[in-house]
């Protein structure tokens, strides 16, 4: 997926102001910065669903207006930060609408379908809730059933906006765990937005940090966190180190927040 | 969950090994055909027991033996035809229901709440005033009631929306001011003209399905078949569009296109059922909400299902309606709110526990 120059916003309002990234099958870039950088905006033009003021967004060498809509959504899957579902479906019910691109209108749910379910019920761990509804589950089991939602998907390019909100520590380590079987298995290009830092080091190929709606840095880890540029990015000093135990990168703030520095 | 790499091959059953398969939790073409043969035979038992009986009694075998017998005329010619007309204005109230209910992702939007049926009633009102002259006067009568149902319907829509999104609040406030409204339109009109040419005052507010003629029986099935098949093609997106506007867009819905479709539709229908029944409140309320506690959300087989417990609700209704004060009647509609009313609390203390759609 390659983005060329975004700029949107809402309205009169600019948040976006001329992004460019790309990600390669099988990467998984992390986009990250403080609140209000635009990193929800900017998903959202890369899943099609807000319309850029200028520049463009080609997912596998093809503008994303060029596809159909179902043809669209069979390749890109996003998941939003929060979502709520009207009526009572069950699990079931949810994670097999990801399957509805693959059909047509008339056509009912057959074995590859719910398969594709299943594989995606027993990914996240959500097979023995698989018949409840989806009002009796607490705010990370639900966060779950979207994710698997758009697993079910079978997606060439998956957009997450902070798919590790609302889940606890054992979860965000097996969500992570999997995207990295997805990433070499089915070579998906995963984007997601985290507020963890630490996470985004840890887990993801190449980081995109965001302020105030403009690329500062974008490449691998370890050169994008660099002190003086978190410092730039978030006003608080930070610390910058090696986890001793696994040697990834960690970064932890400092004491109180540093001078304004303009 | 511990295994270090998930093994991504497809596992090739779809059952669940402990607890047995999982065909409760979704719906398949089976369950689907048997639940709808159910309702159907439903609505087939209220027919037989709704024409058999009535103020006067009569003999279902002198009927159809005796061609000259009081019985046939009353039958073929009085009650038969206002039981169908109650099974097609069923039909179309509540799957009415079900859409409007799927568009603005609230079980508690129905055509009557929202306002739509008093704006269509003032459309056909308005027509049989002006055109009562003009021959042909169902169509046009239905084109109006149309036409100001729909622009009540977007009206309410838009006027529901705070910084982009639905309220659900505002959305059903908006419709009980709506109401007001055009009911008070329809009592200015009534004072204004004097009402010879179709029915009382009390038949638009409270709705009766008294003296339908059969070709008014088969214009407004006609219409509501058509009607119909538009929204059940669209029954897989409505399922979509619960999960919000912008994740049913992701999902390939196209959402201002299946919004639009909706709208016209159910627009199209309830017009046709005011112009020949008045306002009737409540039955797209009750029987899409008692079938989605009965056999779940999935609108595949919620609207057909709507379609046909709607039918026998309003048969029933009707039944009671002609009978409990014999041979006085009661306005149906009277019928459908005295229930409709402690319903609508009571789903509105259970939707309270629940978290509220976006």
């Amino acid at each position: 997926m390659r983005a060329n120059e975004i700029r949107a916003g809402y309205g009169k309002l600019e948040v976006v102001h001329g992004i460019s990234l790309e990600v390669a099958a099988g990467e998984m870039l992390a986009i990250v910065g403080p609140n209000g950088a635009g990193k929800s905006t900017l998903l959202k033009v890369l899943a099609g669903t807000l319309r850029p003021s200028s520049g463009s967004v080609e997912v596998m060498g093809r503008p994303l207006p060029s596809y159909q809509r179902r043809e669209l959504a069979r390749t890109i899957a996003s998941v939003a930060q929060e979502s709520a579902v009207a009526f009572s479906f069950t699990v079931l019910e949810v994670v097999l609408m990801g399957r509805a691109p693959h059909l047509g209108r008339f056509r009912f749910e057959a074995t590859p379908d719910l398969d594709a379910a299943h594989t995606a019920l027993e990914q996240m761990g959500l097979l023995a809730l698989a018949r409840r509804d989806l009002h009796e589950l607490s705010g990370g089991e639900r966060k779950r059933v979207f994710l698997a939602r758009a697993l079910a998907q079978e997606p060439r390019v998956l957009l997450l906006d902070e798919p590790t909100a609302f889940l606890d520590l054992k979860h965000i380590a097996e969500v992570f765990t999997l995207f990295r079987a997805l990433r070499a298995e089915r070579r998906a290009a995963i984007v997601v937005t985290l507020h963890d830092l630490n996470a985004a080091a840890l887990y993801a190929n190449r980081v995109l940090l965001l302020k105030d709606g403009e690329a500062v840095a974008c490449g691998r880890p370890e050169e994008v966190f660099t002190i003086e540029r978190l410092r730039k990015v978030y006003d608080i000093d930070v610390f910058v180190g090696r986890n001793p135990l696994t040697g990834s990168l960690m970064i932890l703030p400092v004491g109180d927040v540093a001078p304004a520095h303009r | 969950m511990s295994s270090p790499a998930p093994d991504l091959r497809r596992t090739s059953t779809h059952q669940l090994a402990p607890s047995g398969d999982l065909t409760s939790a979704r719906l398949t073409p089976a369950r689907m055909i048997s639940t709808l043969t159910v309702l159907a035979a439903i609505v087939a038992a209220s027919v037989l027991v709704a024409s058999a009986f009535g103020p006067v009694g009569i003999s279902p075998l002198r009927a159809f033996s005796d061609s000259a017998s009081p019985d046939r005329a009353i039958l073929f010619g009085v009650r038969l035809p206002r039981v169908l007309m109650g099974v097609v204005v069923g039909a179309i109230l509540a799957s009415v229901g079900t859409a409007l209910q799927a568009l603005v992702r609230n079980p508690l939007a129905e055509g009557g709440i929202l306002g739509i049926s008093g704006g269509g009633a003032l459309g056909a009102i308005l027509a049989l005033v002006f055109f009562a002259r003009l021959g042909g006067s169902d169509l046009i009568v239905s084109l109006a009631a149309f036409v100001t149902a729909l622009l009540s319907t977007v009206a309410v829509y838009r006027l529901a929306q705070v910084d982009g999104q639905l309220e659900p609040f505002t959305l059903l406030l908006v419709g009980v001011i709506f109401n007001a409204f055009w009911g008070a339109a329809i009592m200015v009109v009534n004072s204004v003209v004097n009402f010879y040419y179709a029915h009382s005052i009390l038949f638009w507010l409270m709705g009766s399905l008294e003296a339908p003629t059969w070709r008014e029986v088969v214009t407004v099935a006609a219409l509501g078949v058509l009607g119909f098949t538009v929204l059940a093609l669209g029954a897989r997106d409505m399922n979509l569009l619960s999960l919000g506007d912008e994740a049913a867009g992701e999902l390939g819905v196209d959402v201002s296109r299946l919004r639009r479709t909706i709208f016209l539709a159910t627009s199209m229908m309830i017009g046709a059922a005011v112009s020949v029944s008045g306002i009737i409140s409540f039955v797209g309320l009750i029987v899409p909400h008692v079938l989605r506690l009965a056999f779940g959300a999935d609108h595949r087989l919620l609207l057909p299902a709507s379609l046909l417990g709607g039918a026998a609700f309003m048969v029933l209704a009707d039944l009671v309606a002609r009978t409990v004060i014999a041979p006085a009647e009661v306005p149906v509609g009277a019928i459908t709110a005295l229930c409709g009313g402690p319903f609508f609390i009571y789903m509105l203390r259970r939707e309270g526990r629940k978290p509220l759609s976006l």
